[in-house]
């Protein structure tokens, strides 16, 4: 809203139009005057006015069909009407079309004073909702996730296709490869996103404590719960539960988990009221979960539950070219929070940058790139700069390692079951999801028929 | 002293017949103001007409005065300013300390002054008599400075 706030008095009587302009101009305002409704539409059309304030009887289109009118050319136009014409139902009726308020002539100073006052109060904080909501839109669209690989392009195009549903979601990927960042791209792209996402790392609390943590407890629930505490799932109510390593969660958290998942209602550690939420659930794993339902530590019921929709985020070691990308990033980082004048990564610093194998991934990757901005002499971070481990020959992949060997196996036994998936991942001991994921980071390719 | 200008006092009454609403059973004070200025039009001088009876304009329910904004006429009614009109007692000093102040009040409308949002600028808006009286007889240091601007 403009510094000076502006009324339009609509009113087909010239002493009203006067009395009303001198009286608000008196109070600072600018006011401009119709005399009918042509003339008021016209005025709209050249600015926005901030009050508008319209008489009911008026020759030719009245005030009840110029509101209407009105709200076609801007729906949050705040109208006031003031009219010797005072009926229950025009008074009604223009309320329910949105008026702000309707007042009857003549009226009393106080009143209008105040009432023009809390109207333009009412105008300052709906445009200050929609300024911080449209703040919360491009914050949220300036993720820290970078890649320009197309893994990492399936990535995010997976993160648009899911976020503005309430599916559940299944974060998969080492440590170290963003995973709480996927989760909070996907919650800040979702009709949630006003309300908060409440993260639990489940991997790194007690069995005990997690629970309480999760569904809170009442007083005396037991030793030292001195007082009511919320659980991460009431905090969660409106917005998005994101459970950090799932995998981790022991069975009968397992169970009262799935229960309030399915039912969206639950009960605090020591409680008997039924508490109700709701939240979207997007979870994140490390760890094989079809091998933990296999071995019977993690229930297959909440596994069918929370992995509804897998995102995979593969390891920068099998996306190498986001490597000088995400690294060049990490250096404009630190080099504004540090205020050092650190611009590029020398040629050779950043070969090394490319050939390690990052068993820490991105975080390693940011980790390394930090030290170096500490130590570096501007403009540029030399290979010196670096970790000592980066530049040890032995976590670069050489041709003799591992990698190559398991490539070239799997790639042996496809082609002697002639890429029958099922068949090869059962000889090869593994399931088909990780060999479909062995043939994407291998980059095979099943020869063409013929 | 608060304009620094003479005053003086016309011997003069002024004819508010005119400006009397039978609907209202108040007067206009706008039409007040055409009176004022047609009985001196020769005058450039700011003037201001004291009066005892009910303002209104017709879209508020009384007002205490009116002014021209930047203007060189203003009126004052001392009716709703004096405490009978409340049903109290009869206190002849606190209504002439309420029309000092909105005396000051209308004639800085004259001067270009709009209404001030300190509650104890005399330049502040007052819808009711309670209102004039937590106000002070002078202007804030804003509204000085402005005065000092227009003039």
């Amino acid at each position: 809203m403009n510094s000076t706030p502006s009324i339009l008095v609509v009113d087909d009587e010239q002493v009203v139009r006067d009395s009303l302009t001198k009286w608000f101009r008196e109070d600072g305002y600018k006011v401009s005057a119709a005399s009918n409704a042509a003339e008021a539409l016209q005025q709209l059309q050249t600015q926005k006015w901030d009050i508008i304030l319209l008489d009911i009887k008026m020759p030719g289109m009245d005030g009840m069909e110029l509101q209407q009118r009105i709200k076609e050319i801007e729906q949050g136009a705040t109208i006031i009407f003031i009219t010797a014409h005072a009926t229950v139902d025009t008074a009604v009726k223009a309320l329910k079309e949105g008026a702000f308020d309707y007042v009857t002539k003549p009226v009393d100073p106080d009143y209008l004073s105040h009432l023009v006052n809390n109207a333009l109060k009412q105008r300052t904080l709906a445009s200050e909702n929609i300024k911080l909501k449209e703040q919360i839109s491009e914050f949220c669209k300036a993720d820290d996730i970078i890649g320009e690989s197309s893994q990492m392009q399936k990535v995010f195009e997976l993160i648009q296709t899911v976020a503005r549903t309430d599916t559940t979601v299944m974060i998969r990927g080492e440590s170290g490869t963003g995973k709480e960042l996927i989760a909070r791209a996907i919650h800040s792209n979702s009709d949630r996103r006003y309300f908060p996402i409440v993260t639990v790392n489940c991997g790194g609390l007690p069995e005990g404590i997690l629970e309480s943590e999760l569904f809170g407890h009442e007083r005396g629930a037991f030793t030292g719960a001195q007082y009511r505490r919320k659980g991460r799932l009431e905090l969660a109510d409106g917005g998005t539960l994101f459970l950090d390593e799932v995998g981790n969660i022991d069975m009968k958290t397992q169970m009262d988990l799935l229960r309030a998942i399915e039912t969206k209602q639950f009960t605090r550690v020591g409680g008997n009221d039924l508490i109700k939420v709701d939240f979207r659930v997007i979870c994140a794993t490390n760890k094989d979960l079809e091998k933990a339902v296999a071995d019977g530590t993690f229930r297959e019921d909440l596994y069918y539950r929370v992995n509804v929709f897998s995102i995979f985020i593969p390891p920068i070691r099998e996306r190498k070219g986001d490597i000088p990308v995400l690294a060049n990033y990490f250096v404009q980082k630190y080099a504004r929070a540090m205020g050092k004048p650190i611009t590029s990564i020398s040629p050779e610093a950043m070969d090394t940058l490319v050939r390690y194998n990052w068993p820490g991934n991105v975080r390693e990757l940011e980790n390394a790139v930090e030290r170096a901005m500490v130590v570096g002499r501007p403009p540029t971070i030399r290979p010196e700069d670096l970790p000592y481990q980066l530049t040890e020959k032995n976590h670069i992949l050489p041709a003799g390692s591992l990698a190559a060997v398991e490539k070239a196996h799997i790639a042996s036994i496809l082609a002697q079951n002639k890429w029958n998936i099922s068949r090869s991942a059962e000889i090869l001991q593994i399931d088909r999801v990780t060999l479909y994921n062995k043939i994407e980071k291998y980059a095979l390719k099943k020869p063409s028929a013929g | 002293m608060v304009f620094g200008l003479r005053t003086y006092v016309t011997p003069e009454p002024l004819n508010i017949d005119p400006a009397f609403d039978p609907s209202r059973r108040q007067y206009n004070s706008t039409a007040l103001l055409v009176q004022l200025l047609n009985s001196y039009a020769n005058s450039q001088e700011k003037k201001i007409a004291l009066v005892d009876v009910d303002l209104h304009v017709p879209v508020l329910t009384f007002v205490f005065g009116e002014a021209q904004l930047g203007g060189i006429a203003a009126v004052v009614s001392t009716h709703r300013l004096a405490n009978q009109f409340y049903g109290l007692p009869r206190d002849d000093g606190m209504m002439l300390h309420r029309l000092e102040k909105e005396v000051i009040h209308e004639l800085g409308h004259t001067f270009g002054l709009y209404h001030c949002r300190q509650f104890e600028c005399v330049m502040r808006s007052s819808t009711y008599v309670e209102e004039i009286d937590l106000k002070r007889n002078t202007l804030c240091s804003d509204c000085t400075a402005r005065l000092a601007e227009i003039r």
